[in-house]
C-alpha cells in the first residue's frame, strides 16, 4: 500500500518535472530542423518562471468556469500521470484503465472548451467548436484500438495490458498490433495538437484549435493550462512507447528495475520525439475540414487492427 | 390549490420509491381485484424488476413535483392530468396482466397528451400533440396485438402464466410475439426510426413534465421490451439481441447526431434522450446476446450496465430538464442563440446545468461515466462469443457507443456554454431572474443524486445484478468488487470512483500549493475581453449555437443533408450596397421525408379508394350486412 | 516529402552570430537589472503594426528565420498580448490606430516593456507633422526603446531587444 503511494508520487514527480522538457527537446529538435540554432531544451522552464512573475488579467465576461479551469486541467494531467504505467506496470491503484484515461482527457476538454466559450470573444468560441468536433471523431479510433489490445492481453488495466505483452512478447508479433499503433499515433497527433491536425506554433488565430482557447489566459493561469499541455503529450507518448513496446517496464518496484525502466522510457521517448519532430518538419497543417478525412482513415487503421487480431490468431 | 395537487405527487412519489425499493430487494406482493375491470380483472404484482422501475418512477416524480410548486406559480390547469400520470406510470410496472396494463398505458398516453397540448396557444403544441396521439396509439396497436397473440397461444391473459409457458413457444411465434412487442414498446421508448413524436412533444410540454417524460416515461418503453424479452419470451433467440443492440446504436448515433445541429434547447434535450434510450438498448442487446449464447455473468454485467443507465439517465435528464425550464421561465425564449451570460445572472441553475451537462457526457467521476464504464467492460469482453457475425455486431456497437460519447460531449458543451456562459445575446436574456426557491431546491437535489451514483457504484451495482441475476438465471452472482472497488469479470477492469475522486481533489490542491510555494504573483486585474483592439466589442461577436454546430454539419453533410438557402436584397439603386442577406442552412429530415412521407401517402392512396365502399345508399348498406351475415353463417 | 528532410540535414545549422554593440536609444528609468531578472531568459513579443508601411515587418519577419533565429535567445512570438511581455510597435500612430494600440497595451499583463522599431515609431519619421498621425509611440504608451532606422535591420532590431532585457553583454 504505501509502495503504491509512493510510486504513484514518483510517477507524477517524474511526468510533472519532465513533460516540459520534452516539450523543450522536441522543439528544439524542430529547429535544427529547419536549420536555425533554436531555443535551448530547458527553454519551457523559464518559459513558467517569467509567467509566474506576470499579473494575470481576466477578463469581465468570464465566470468561475474560466478561473476553474487551468486547475482541473492539471488535476487531471496529474491523476493521468499517476495512471499511466510510467515508471513501472504494478500500476496497483484501482482506476488504471484506458476508458478512465480516455474519460479523464474528455474531462480536461469539457472544461476547456467551455473556458472558450466562456471568455465571449469570436476566437474562443471557434477554437471550442473544433477542438471538440475533433476529440468527438478521434473517440471511435480510440476505443477500436484500446479492443484490439484489450482483446490479446485480455484485461482493459493499464499495469494488465504491460505485464502481458512484457511477458509474452509473441502476442504483440501481430499486424493487429502495429495497426492499432499506427492508429493511436493519428489519435496522439489529433489530441495534443500537432501538425497536421494542429500548428502549436502558429499566430494565426484562423488556422488554431487548441491556441484558441487559451488566448484569453495569462499569468499563472497561462502557466498552468501549458504545463497541462506538455503533460498531455508527455502521457500520450508514455502510452504509445509503454503500452504499444512494453518492453523494459519492470513489474516489481524496487529500485534498481525502476531506475532501468526509467532509462528504458527515456530511450523510447527519445525515438518518438525523434520522430515526431521529422513529421512535423515535413508535413504541412492539413485544411480544417480534411482533419475528419484523417481522423476517419485512422479510424479504418483500428478497425482492420481489430479485425486482424480476430483473424490472425 | 396547485401546490396541495403537487404536494400529493410528492407523497405518491415517495410511497412509490419506497414500494419499489421493497420489491427490488426481493419482498414480492401481489393484489387481485377480478370484478373491478372485465377480462381478467385488475391484478398488480410486484417483483424485482417491475419494483425497480416502480422506485424509478417515484424518485424521479418527487424533484419534479417540488420544480413544479415553484414552477407553474399557482396556475391549476393541468394538475389534474399530472396526478394521473404520475399514478399511471406508477401502476404500469405492477400491471400483473393484459387488461391492468392496457388501461394504465393508455391512461399514461391520454394523461401526457393533455399535458402536451397545455401551452394550446402555441400552434406548435397543437401538432405535437396530435403527431404524440398518432405515434402511441400505433405502438398501441402493435403492442395490442402482440399480447392477444400471446394470450391466444398461451391461453391466459395473466404475465405469470406467459412466463411459465414462455419456454414451450414455437421459434416462429415466439420471434412473432417479439417483433410486435418490440415494435410498441420502442415506440414509446423512442427509438429510431419511431421517434418523430419525442422532439415534438418533449419541448411542448412543461418543463417538469418533459422531465418525467424524459426521465421515466420512455424508460417504461425500456421496462416492455426488457419484461418482453427475459420474462414472457424468454429465452430470446441471439437474432432479437443482435437487433436490439443494433437498434440502439442506430438510435444512439443518430438521436446525438440530430441534438448536435440544434438551436433550441428543449428540443436538444429531447434528441439526447433518443440517444441515451438507443445507449440502453446497447446494454440490453448485449445482454440477451450473452445470454442466448450461455455467458450468464456477461449478461447479468450487460443488463445491470443497462439498467444503471436508466436511473443515471433519469436522474440527469431530469436535471437538465428543470434547468432548461428555469430559463425558459426566466427569459421566455428557448432558442439558445438568443441565451448567453446567464450565469452571473442564474447562478444556482448554471452550476447545476453545468453538473448535468458533465454527468450527461460521462465525464469522471459522475455516475454518466460509471454506466458507460460498465457498458465498454461489457461490449469489450465480446470475444468470448465464439461467432464472428455477433462479434461484428458489438464491434459496430463498441463504435457507435464512443462516437455518441463524444459527440454528447460536444453536444453539451454547446448546450450549458452558449446557453449560459459570456454576454448575453439578446435582451430577454440580459432580463432574466434566478429561478425560484422550490426549483432550486429540486435541481440541486438532483445534482446530490448524480454525484452519489457516481460515488457508489459499489452499492448499486450489486444491487442491480441482483434484479438482473434472475432474468438471466444466472444462480451465483459474478464477484463485482468490495466497498471500494468495482471489479469486472476477475481481473478485466477495475474501478474506484472514491479513490479517484480523492486523487482528482489532491491533485486539483496541488496547483494552489505549487504557486504559493513558488511565489507565483497574485495581482489578478480585470478588463474587457482581448478582441483585437476593436473599439465596439458587443455580444454579436460572440459564437452562436449554430455556428458551434457547424463543423458537424459539414462532417456529416451526407446524413443532413443540408439546403443552404441565400437570399441577398440589394439596394434598389445600385447592386453594389447591399441591403439584407438572409442565410439559412437547415438540414432535411430524413425519416420524415423517406419514411414517414411515403408511408402516410400510401395510406391515403388506400383510404381514398376504400371509400368507395362508403356510397352512402341505404340499399347498398342493407346489401353489406346481408353478405356479411351469409359469411358468418357459411364459416360457423 | 523525405527529400525535405534530406535537404535539411544536409544544409544544416546558419543561424549567424550577434555583434555586440547596439544602436538603442533607451528611455526611461527602468532598472536594467530588474528587466534581466524578469525577463533575461524569456520574453514573449507582440507585434504591433501601428499604421506602418510594412518595410519594419519584414524586417521583423526575418527575425523568426534561421538566419537571426531569436528563439536561441528565449524569445518568441505570441498571437495575444495576454501572452506578451513586450509589444514591439511599428509605424507612426496613425489616428485609426491609436485607441487600438493603447486597447493593446492595457490588455497585456504587467510587468510590461514596449519598444518602438523605425524612425515612424519613434516620432512619426518621414510621415512627422501629417494630419492621420497622432505622433510617435510614446505619445500613447510608455516606451522602454526605441530602435531607429528607416528600417532598421534585422541585427538592430534584435540587439535592441537584447539591450533592452539585458542580455546583450
Amino acid at each position: 500500500m504505501i509502495t503504491d503511494i509512493v510510486l504513484a508520487l514518483a510517477q507524477a514527480l517524474v511526468g510533472a518535472a519532465g513533460a516540459p522538457l520534452l516539450v523543450g527537446v522536441l522543439r528544439t529538435l524542430k529547429a535544427r530542423l529547419m536549420g536555425r540554432r533554436g531555443p535551448s531544451p530547458w527553454q519551457p522552464y523559464a518559459d513558467l518562471r517569467k509567467l509566474l512573475r506576470k499579473e494575470t488579467v481576466v477578463s469581465t465576461t468570464t465566470s468561475w468556469v474560466f478561473r476553474v479551469t487551468p486547475y482541473v486541467l492539471v488535476a487531471t494531467m496529474l491523476v493521468a500521470t499517476v495512471v499511466v504505467p510510467v515508471v513501472a506496470s504494478r500500476t496497483a491503484l484501482p482506476f488504471a484503465g484506458i476508458i478512465l484515461l480516455m474519460y479523464l482527457f474528455l474531462l480536461g476538454t469539457f472544461f476547456l472548451a467551455l473556458a472558450g466559450l466562456d471568455s465571449g470573444s469570436a476566437f474562443g468560441g471557434m477554437g471550442s467548436s473544433r477542438e471538440v468536433a475533433v476529440a468527438a471523431l478521434a473517440e471511435p479510433t480510440v476505443i477500436l484500438a484500446v479492443f484490439a489490445l484489450a482483446l490479446r492481453a485480455d484485461t482493459t488495466t493499464l499495469g494488465g495490458i504491460v505485464e502481458r505483452f512484457a511477458r509474452e512478447p509473441l502476442l504483440a508479433a501481430n499486424p493487429g498490433h502495429l495497426l492499432a499503433f499506427a492508429a493511436f499515433f493519428i489519435v496522439m497527433l489529433a489530441e495534443t495538437g500537432r501538425l497536421p491536425v494542429d500548428n502549436p506554433a502558429t499566430h494565426l488565430e484562423l488556422t488554431m484549435i487548441h491556441e484558441a482557447m487559451v488566448l484569453e489566459y495569462s499569468g499563472r493561469y497561462l502557466a498552468l493550462v501549458e504545463w497541462a499541455a506538455a503533460m498531455k503529450l508527455f502521457v500520450f507518448l508514455t502510452l504509445l512507447a509503454n503500452l504499444f513496446f512494453p518492453w523494459g517496464v519492470p513489474d516489481i518496484v524496487e529500485p534498481v528495475p525502476v531506475l532501468l525502466g526509467l532509462l528504458a522510457l527515456t530511450g523510447k521517448l527519445a525515438v518518438l520525439t525523434v520522430a515526431l519532430a521529422g513529421l512535423e518538419t515535413i508535413i504541412a497543417k492539413l485544411r480544417l475540414f480534411r482533419v475528419p478525412e484523417l481522423l476517419a482513415g485512422s479510424f479504418a487503421l483500428a478497425l482492420l487492427s481489430v479485425t486482424a487480431v480476430f483473424l490472425v490468431p | 390549490m396547485a401546490t396541495l395537487g403537487f404536494l400529493a405527487a410528492v407523497t405518491v412519489g415517495v410511497a412509490a420509491t419506497v414500494l419499489g425499493l421493497l420489491g427490488a430487494v426481493g419482498r414480492a406482493w401481489t393484489l387481485a381485484v377480478p370484478w373491478l375491470v372485465p377480462l381478467g380483472g385488475l391484478e398488480l404484482a410486484l417483483d424485482p424488476l417491475g419494483g425497480f422501475f416502480l422506485a424509478l418512477v417515484g424518485a424521479a416524480v418527487i424533484p419534479a413535483s417540488i420544480y413544479a410548486i415553484g414552477y407553474v406559480g399557482g396556475e391549476r390547469r393541468g394538475v389534474l392530468a399530472y396526478l394521473g400520470f404520475v399514478v399511471a406510470m406508477c401502476v404500469v410496472p405492477l400491471a400483473a396482466n393484459v387488461m391492468t396494463f392496457m388501461i394504465a398505458w393508455e391512461l399514461m398516453s391520454l394523461a401526457s397528451y393533455f399535458l402536451v397540448l397545455h401551452d394550446r396557444q402555441a400552434g406548435a403544441s397543437a401538432r405535437a400533440a396530435w403527431v404524440y396521439a398518432v405515434m402511441t396509439h400505433a405502438g398501441l396497436a402493435c403492442l395490442l396485438a402482440g399480447m392477444l397473440l400471446l394470450a391466444a397461444w398461451t391461453g391466459s391473459v395473466r404475465f405469470a402464466d406467459w412466463s411459465a409457458a414462455g419456454p414451450g413457444l414455437p421459434a416462429g411465434a415466439r420471434g412473432l410475439a417479439l417483433v410486435l412487442l418490440g415494435l410498441g414498446f420502442a415506440s414509446k421508448a423512442g427509438v429510431i426510426p419511431l421517434h418523430v413524436w419525442l422532439p415534438l412533444a418533449h419541448p411542448a410540454a412543461p418543463s417538469h413534465v418533459s422531465a418525467l417524460m424524459s426521465g421515466v416515461m420512455i424508460k417504461l418503453g425500456v421496462y416492455g421490451l426488457a419484461r418482453a424479452s427475459l420474462d414472457w419470451l424468454a429465452p430470446a433467440p441471439a437474432w432479437w439481441g443482435a437487433a436490439v443492440l443494433l437498434a440502439g446504436t442506430v438510435s444512439a448515433v443518430v438521436g446525438i447526431l440530430y441534438a448536435v445541429v440544434e438551436r433550441d434547447l428543449k428540443r436538444l434535450l429531447a434528441f439526447s434522450s433518443i440517444e441515451n434510450v438507443g445507449v440502453i438498448l446497447i446494454g440490453l442487446g448485449a445482454g440477451l446476446v450473452f445470454r442466448a449464447v450461455g455467458l450468464a455473468a456477461l449478461a447479468v454485467l450487460a443488463i445491470a450496465a443497462a439498467l444503471y443507465h436508466v436511473v443515471n439517465h433519469a436522474a440527469f435528464k431530469s436535471l437538465l430538464f428543470l434547468g432548461a425550464g428555469a430559463v425558459v421561465h426566466a427569459t421566455g425564449t428557448r432558442n439558445m442563440n438568443g441565451l448567453g451570460g446567464l450565469v452571473k445572472l442564474m447562478p444556482c441553475t448554471a452550476a447545476c446545468f453545468v453538473l448535468g451537462a458533465a454527468a450527461i457526457s460521462a465525464l469522471p467521476p459522475l455516475n454518466g461515466f460509471v454506466s458507460e464504464w460498465l457498458l465498454f467492460q461489457a461490449l469489450l469482453q465480446n470475444t468470448r462469443i465464439a461467432r464472428l457475425e455477433l462479434n461484428l455486431v458489438f464491434t459496430l456497437g463498441l463504435a457507435g457507443l464512443a462516437l455518441t460519447s463524444g459527440l454528447t460531449l460536444a453536444c453539451f458543451v454547446k448546450a450549458a456554454g452558449i446557453t449560459f456562459l459570456a454576454v448575453p445575446r439578446s435582451e430577454a436574456a440580459a432580463r432574466a431572474h434566478e429561478a425560484a426557491p422550490s426549483m432550486r431546491v429540486a435541481m440541486i437535489l438532483l445534482c446530490v443524486v448524480c454525484a452519489l451514483l457516481g460515488l457508489g457504484p459499489t452499492l448499486v451495482l450489486p444491487a442491480l445484478a441482483a434484479i438482473a441475476g434472475p432474468l438471466v438465471g444466472s444462480a451465483p452472482l459474478p464477484a463485482l468488487g468490495d466497498w471500494l472497488t468495482l471489479r469486472v469479470s476477475r481481473e478485466f477492469a477495475a474501478l474506484s470512483p472514491l479513490a479517484l475522486t480523492t486523487a482528482l481533489a489532491a491533485a486539483m490542491l496541488a496547483p494552489m500549493v505549487l504557486l504559493r510555494l513558488a511565489g507565483a504573483a497574485r495581482r489578478t486585474r480585470r478588463y474587457e475581453t482581448w478582441g483585437c483592439g476593436r473599439i465596439l466589442q458587443t455580444a454579436r461577436m460572440e459564437y452562436t449555437a449554430t455556428a458551434f454546430s457547424n463543423p458537424f454539419k459539414r462532417v456529416f453533410d451526407f446524413f443532413y443533408r443540408p439546403e443552404k438557402r441565400l437570399d441577398i436584397e440589394f439596394h434598389p439603386d445600385s447592386r453594389f450596397f447591399v441591403e439584407r442577406i438572409e442565410y439559412g442552412n437547415p438540414t432535411r429530415p430524413i425519416f420524415e421525408d423517406w419514411l414517414y412521407r411515403p408511408v402516410l401517402s400510401a395510406l391515403s392512396v388506400v383510404a381514398r379508394r376504400a371509400r368507395a365502399i362508403q356510397s352512402g345508399s341505404a340499399n347498398v348498406y342493407l346489401a353489406y350486412i346481408l353478405a356479411a351475415l351469409l359469411v358468418l353463417l357459411v364459416l360457423t | 516529402m523525405f527529400r525535405q528532410l534530406h535537404v535539411a540535414l544536409r544544409t544544416g545549422i546558419v543561424t549567424e552570430p550577434v555583434p555586440r554593440d547596439a544602436d538603442v536609444e533607451r528611455l526611461g528609468g527602468r532598472l536594467a537589472r530588474e528587466r534581466r531578472r524578469v525577463f533575461g531568459r524569456s520574453l514573449a513579443i507582440r507585434h504591433v503594426d501601428a499604421g506602418s508601411c510594412n518595410a519594419c515587418e519584414l524586417e521583423i519577419a526575418a527575425l523568426t528565420g534561421p538566419h537571426y533565429d531569436l528563439e536561441r535567445f528565449g524569445l518568441h512570438i505570441v498571437a495575444s498580448p495576454r501572452h506578451a511581455d513586450c509589444l514591439l510597435v511599428t509605424g507612426p500612430v496613425t489616428r485609426n490606430m491609436a485607441e487600438a494600440l493603447l486597447r493593446t497595451w492595457e490588455a497585456t499583463p504587467h510587468p510590461k516593456l514596449v519598444i518602438a522599431v523605425g524612425d515612424c515609431a519613434r516620432d512619426g519619421g518621414i510621415f512627422r507633422g501629417s494630419y492621420a498621425i497622432v505622433g510617435g509611440v510614446g505619445d500613447i504608451v510608455p516606451v522602454d526603446a526605441v530602435v531607429p532606422g528607416c528600417p532598421p535591420s534585422p541585427v538592430a532590431i534584435l540587439a535592441g531587444i537584447l539591450d533592452v532585457i539585458g542580455r546583450l553583454r
